[in-house]
């Protein structure tokens, strides 16, 4: 039969949409506005899943986001997501799911023997297993829980689904579309602040969707005011982190309600931005505490009315009712009058509130003073056994049990806006205080349950927030009149004397007895019984564990509850999928990406390109069928032999105008630039305040109060804010200004022999003879009528120029270079290239610029010491930062020209006791020299001018077994004269 | 996430800007000995209360902002201009 639990005219699903739905391959119905959870019971299924630790059967235990148990594997192929919470998933014709944590079928799981196992996977198991005999974690333990644990699986495939981010300005931010949510909502907007009003399930309603529908116009009535930019809802929507500065995150399940997205997204990130913000989060129904109070067929009390009033679902044919609320004996009178048979309601007080004659007029049996001892059944629950006032146990049949230990605020918003909650006596639960934030409280959140309560906070919550933001509130119709008797209140968790299988932490499996001995072993405080226990942990958070906890570990220690709080609260609230986090920042789009004004060139030339930061640079050009190593060489050569071109606009180009630029830049390089000539160029080192190196590269004289600093590709922008950082905080009183150029200017590297010809061909009308423009020499030219600046200066070794036009006119430029200097051999080359360059001339880079290495290690000592001030000097001069012992910056050949050198290798004199003890340096770059003819590499060496020509040391390489002697010499392989470069 | 006011382009996220440390530290002269140079790199309060602070507007206006925020709670109490003297809360040391 068809949804045999299905209760007909009842509910509020569309029973003119049955849909169809697999759960572990079997086929059910169920109706449009179901839940996966819903629609299961009403086909009568309670075992829904294993638990994570033991495997024991597990049912639905609640009807909204806190659930612990009925966690499934939802969809197939890419789309399968795990641990999803059936309450929350709904229906979709053509559902497919299957239940989680078991070996075999979930009724005959094969793992349940971990059941009788427990007495050894008990509290800081896993601490104890770690501890354990030698070896045994390796060779026993990790195996069989790696196979054992976990919840779910993560699928294989890639997320096909889109998922975006989007933004929310707002006055006021009502989080929960509950009573109280909805009252503050209404006034908010009423008084004229631009509202959000964001509700997690697909309905507005909250609490009131498990009651009668009463309150369903004003529902209706405030939700119509809810349509457009000013007053905004935002259904199926989570509010999941509530960050600073009234910053929030919420998740927006855009199209987890259909089969597959249509189009555009899966799931909306929404970050917003309030003004104020009222949390209307509502409160937890908690569960008792009992021997094997976790069986399939135990269900919250409020839950199964909210089944049965909102879905039309009845949980069973006969339902025993265990309760220490009132609010227990309205499911039981609702549920009578359904049909379902509810003989008995076992109270744990002795003096239940004003339901119970209501109850027993409709003959239910209301046992006072009853103590729930265990649950019976194993797969399905068949019953409770109770004691009424320490009297012989009692069996009270049933197919269900419905609980309710209390209502507990939801505090994780609250705690997040740094609320800290405390135990109130009188109402028995945690509530929150004052946030720190400009957040307030309403309704059940802050402990205010009664319905007509709730809705005067809600509205008193909305307005106080509007009146704060300056918004004059105008007079309100009077909220919708609720009739209901004054409740009695229920009492603290009561903690059974046999902790063994009374679960306080359903998804984790953390019991009674296991808080019981974490408290034995020392952990008292919460935080710490938490972390041994893992109570409260997992997808659920402890929403239904952690008064219960408290109480047990309050008894546990002997102290009162109200000495206890709980367990810190961070984001996410309910569980949030990656995807919706990275957004489209992901593969190609994780980061944005910065092209040359020569990039395309690259591209129809054969450039195959490297990342270099946000950059996209040729390594080097196919050329026919040579390996990346042969057309290097083939580069390299035609560098070394004629003339070479290169593409260098990534390097930083800061120009700096005014007065004092130049005093500036005497401050923040280390060498000397108060004398630098207009029309010359300087090569400078920059070093943090604390004596480090931190970057250099050449600054250029265009006027005396005009210059160009370039820095390296990659600090570009922090040596922009270094400078920025200075010029605002140390010394205002310098008349300079600066920014950054580095995308305005395409620059290239004409390096080779030949260079000067090409130039001479290029230019217009200019003179570049070495008289003109020398070494380190600057001018401004132009070629074709496009203005280009000319640096003389070498990266490379050889007769070299920089030339830089504005970036529109870069291919242009890079085309006559290559038109021109056809005649002499011209190729381009790329960054690998460009390092087997700088290597054999021994020119620091990044791997030698390392942020440890000090001027002096790198052989630049005494071009700093020139200079008596600058940034970072005063430190520089520190004890250890000058110690001749300290490893210098050393060239590298190995004795057999064939032997290979790698960077991260360390020296050794002897290579059969390598260690840290007797480490004396380490390779920072190698590479194959085309000129030298073997490996060469730049390395730190301690005393390392000493060394020079010294064959005895070893570069070890252990991760591939490796050790090559090497000979010690000067860090220049070609030209160490420079006579190419000045020729 | 913070709102940090540039007393230039208004209140911002917190992701413009970079966050550059203690203000109450000043550059010493250049000409300044070691010790006092130590003392502006690595000495630090590290208070668990209000702290002036800098905070650098690189993905806006990129100038400097100063700012009193409180180390626990995150309230930001002023933010200014670098040569403005920091408004402190009441009790604050």
């Amino acid at each position: 039969m068809s949804q045999p639990f299905r209760l007909d005219g009842r509910g509020r699903v569309d029973r003119q949409q049955p849909l169809s739905f697999r759960f572990d391959g079997t086929t059910y119905t169920g109706y449009a506005g179901d839940t996966l959870a819903s629609a299961l019971l009403a086909n009568g299924v309670h075992l829904v899943g294993r638990s994570f630790k033991y495997h024991r059967p597990r049912g639905i235990l609640a009807v909204g986001a806190e659930e612990p148990n009925a966690l499934v594997e939802l969809r197939t192929g890419a789309r399968v997501e795990p641990n999803t919470r059936a309450t929350q998933v709904e229906l979709f014709d053509g559902l497919v799911a299957r239940s989680q944590n078991h070996v075999g079928t979930r009724a005959v799981d094969l793992m349940a023997v971990n059941q009788w196992f427990a007495p050894f996977l008990k509290a800081g198991f896993y601490y104890k297993t770690f501890m354990g005999p030698g070896g045994a974690w390796e060779r026993l333990w990790e195996p069989i829980i790696r196979r054992a644990a976990g919840l779910g699986r993560a699928p294989r495939q890639p997320d096909p689904d889109a998922y975006e981010h989007a933004h929310l300005h707002c006055d006021v931010l009502v989080v929960g579309g509950g009573p109280a949510g909805l009252a503050a909502a209404d006034a908010a907007r009423c008084a004229g602040a631009r509202v959000v009003l964001c509700e997690q399930e697909p309905r507005l309603g909250g609490a009131l969707l498990g009651e009668i529908d009463s309150l369903a116009p004003w529902v209706d009535e405030v939700a119509s005011g809810f349509d457009g930019e000013d007053a905004r809802l935002l259904g199926r929507t989570s509010v999941v982190g509530y960050y600073d500065h009234g910053v929030l995150a919420a998740v927006e399940r855009v199209a987890d309600h259909l089969p597959t997205p249509p189009e555009g997204v899966r799931q909306r990130l929404w970050i917003i931005r309030a003004g104020a913000v009222v949390l209307a989060t509502g409160s937890y129904e908690q569960p008792l505490l009992f021997q094997d109070n976790d069986r399939p067929g135990i269900m919250l009390a409020s839950a199964a009315r909210r089944y049965l009033l909102d879905f039309g679902v009845a949980p069973c044919r006969q339902v025993v009712v265990a309760t220490a609320t009132d609010d227990a004996y309205r499911a039981a009178l609702d549920l009578v009058a359904a049909g379902v048979a509810v003989p008995t309601i076992a109270d744990v007080r002795a003096a239940p509130g004003p339901f119970a004659k209501a109850a027993e007029a409709a003959g239910i049996e209301v046992l006072r003073g009853a103590v729930p001892l265990r649950a019976l059944g194993r797969q399905r629950v068949r019953g409770l056994e109770v004691s009424v006032d320490g009297s012989a146990p009692r069996r009270l049949e049933g197919d269900a049990l419905l609980v309710s230990g209390g209502f507990q605020p939801a505090l994780q918003l609250a705690s997040q806006a740094g609320a800290k909650a405390r135990f109130d006596p009188d109402l028995n639960a945690f509530v929150p205080r004052e946030p720190a934030q400009n957040a307030r409280l309403a309704g059940a959140a802050r402990g205010v349950f009664r319905l007509d309560a709730c809705l005067a906070d809600g509205r008193e919550a909305g307005a106080s927030a509007a009146r704060d933001l300056g918004f004059a509130l105008p007079s309100l119709p009077p909220l919708p009149a609720v009739d209901e008797p004054e409740e009695r209140p229920w009492p603290a968790p009561l903690v059974p004397r046999d902790g063994k299988r009374a679960f306080v932490d359903l998804q984790n499996d953390v019991t009674v007895a296991d808080l019981r001995l974490a408290v034995q072993e020392g952990y008292r405080a919460a935080e710490h019984a938490k972390r041994y226990t893992t109570l409260g942990m997992g997808t659920d958070q402890g929403k239904t564990a952690m008064p219960a906890g408290l109480a047990v570990l309050a008894a546990a220690t002997g102290r009162p509850l109200a000495e206890l709080a709980p367990t810190t609260m961070r984001p996410p609230v309910v569980p949030v999928a990656i995807g919706v986090l990275a957004g489209r920042t992901r593969g190609r789009d994780f980061r944005p990406i910065r092209r040359s004004a020569l990039h395309d060139w690259h591209e129809r030339n054969g450039a195959v390109f490297v990342e270099a930061g946000d950059w996209l640079r040729p390594s080097y050009y196919r050329d026919g069928a040579l390996s990346l190593m042969e057309a290097a060489a083939e580069e390299a050569m035609t560098v070394r032999r004629a003339v070479g071109i290169c593409d260098v606009s990534t390097l930083g180009k800061i120009a700096l105008f005014g007065p004092d630029a130049r005093t500036f830049l005497d401050r923040v390089y280390a060498n000397g630039f108060a004398k630098l000539p207009v029309g010359k160029a300087r090569y400078g080192v920059m070093l943090r305040e604390d004596g480090i190196v931190f970057d250099d590269g050449t600054t250029s004289c265009l006027a005396d109060d005009r210059f160009l600093m370039t820095t390296t590709t990659a600090n570009a922008g922090a040596v922009l804010e270094h400078l920025e950082f200075l010029h605002q905080t140390a010394w205002p009183e310098l008349d300079v200004v600066f920014c950054s150029e580095t995308e305005q200017w395409c620059q290239m590297a004409l390096a080779g022999p030949r260079s000067r010809d090409v130039l001479a061909r290029l230019l217009d009308g200019v003179d570049v003879g070495d008289l003109v423009l020398p070494f380190m020499g600057f001018l401004e030219a132009a070629a074709e009528g496009v203005p280009v600046r000319v640096f003389r200066i070498s990266f490379s070794g050889e007769l070299a120029y920089e030339l830089a036009c504005p970036r529109g006119y870069g291919e242009g430029l890079w085309q006559r270079c290559l038109d021109v200097g056809a005649a002499f051999g011209i190729r381009p080359y790329g960054v690998e290239v460009l390092s087997i360059l700088r290597i054999e001339k021994g020119h620091p880079a990044g791997q030698e610029i390392d942020g440890r290495t000090t001027a002096g290690d790198l052989g630049l000592g005494r071009l700093v010491e020139r200079s008596a001030t600058g940034v970072g000097k005063p430190l520089a001069s520190r004890r250890d930062l000058t110690d001749p012992g300290r490893p210098q910056l050393v060239g590298l050949r190995p004795v057999d020209p064939e032997a290979r050198l790698r960077g991260g290798a360390h020296l050794v004199e002897n290579p059969m006791a390598a260690s840290t003890a007797t480490d004396l340096g380490w390779i920072s770059s190698a590479h194959w020299s085309p000129h030298v003819g073997s490996w060469i590499a730049l390395a730190f060496v301690a005393g390392g001018v000493e060394r020079f020509g010294d064959a005895c040391l070893w570069a070890v390489f252990p991760l591939r077994n490796e050790a090559v002697e090497v000979v010690v010499g000067p860090v220049c392989f070609v030209d160490a004269e420079g006579s190419r470069l000045r020729g | 996430m913070h709102r940090i006011r540039c007393p230039f382009c208004g209140a911002r996220d917190e992701t413009e800007f970079a966050y550059r440390g203690d203000a109450t530290k000043r550059r010493p002269p250049d000409d300044a000995d070691e010790d006092a140079f130590f003392d502006y790199v690595y000495r630090r309060a590290n208070p668990k209360d209000w702290h002036v602070e800098w905070w650098h507007h690189t993905g806006g206006c990129r100038r400097l902002v100063k700012v009193v925020r409180h180390t626990v709670t995150h309230e930001v109490h002023w933010t200014g201009w670098p040569d403005q003297p920091p408004s402190l809360p009441d009790g604050a040391p």
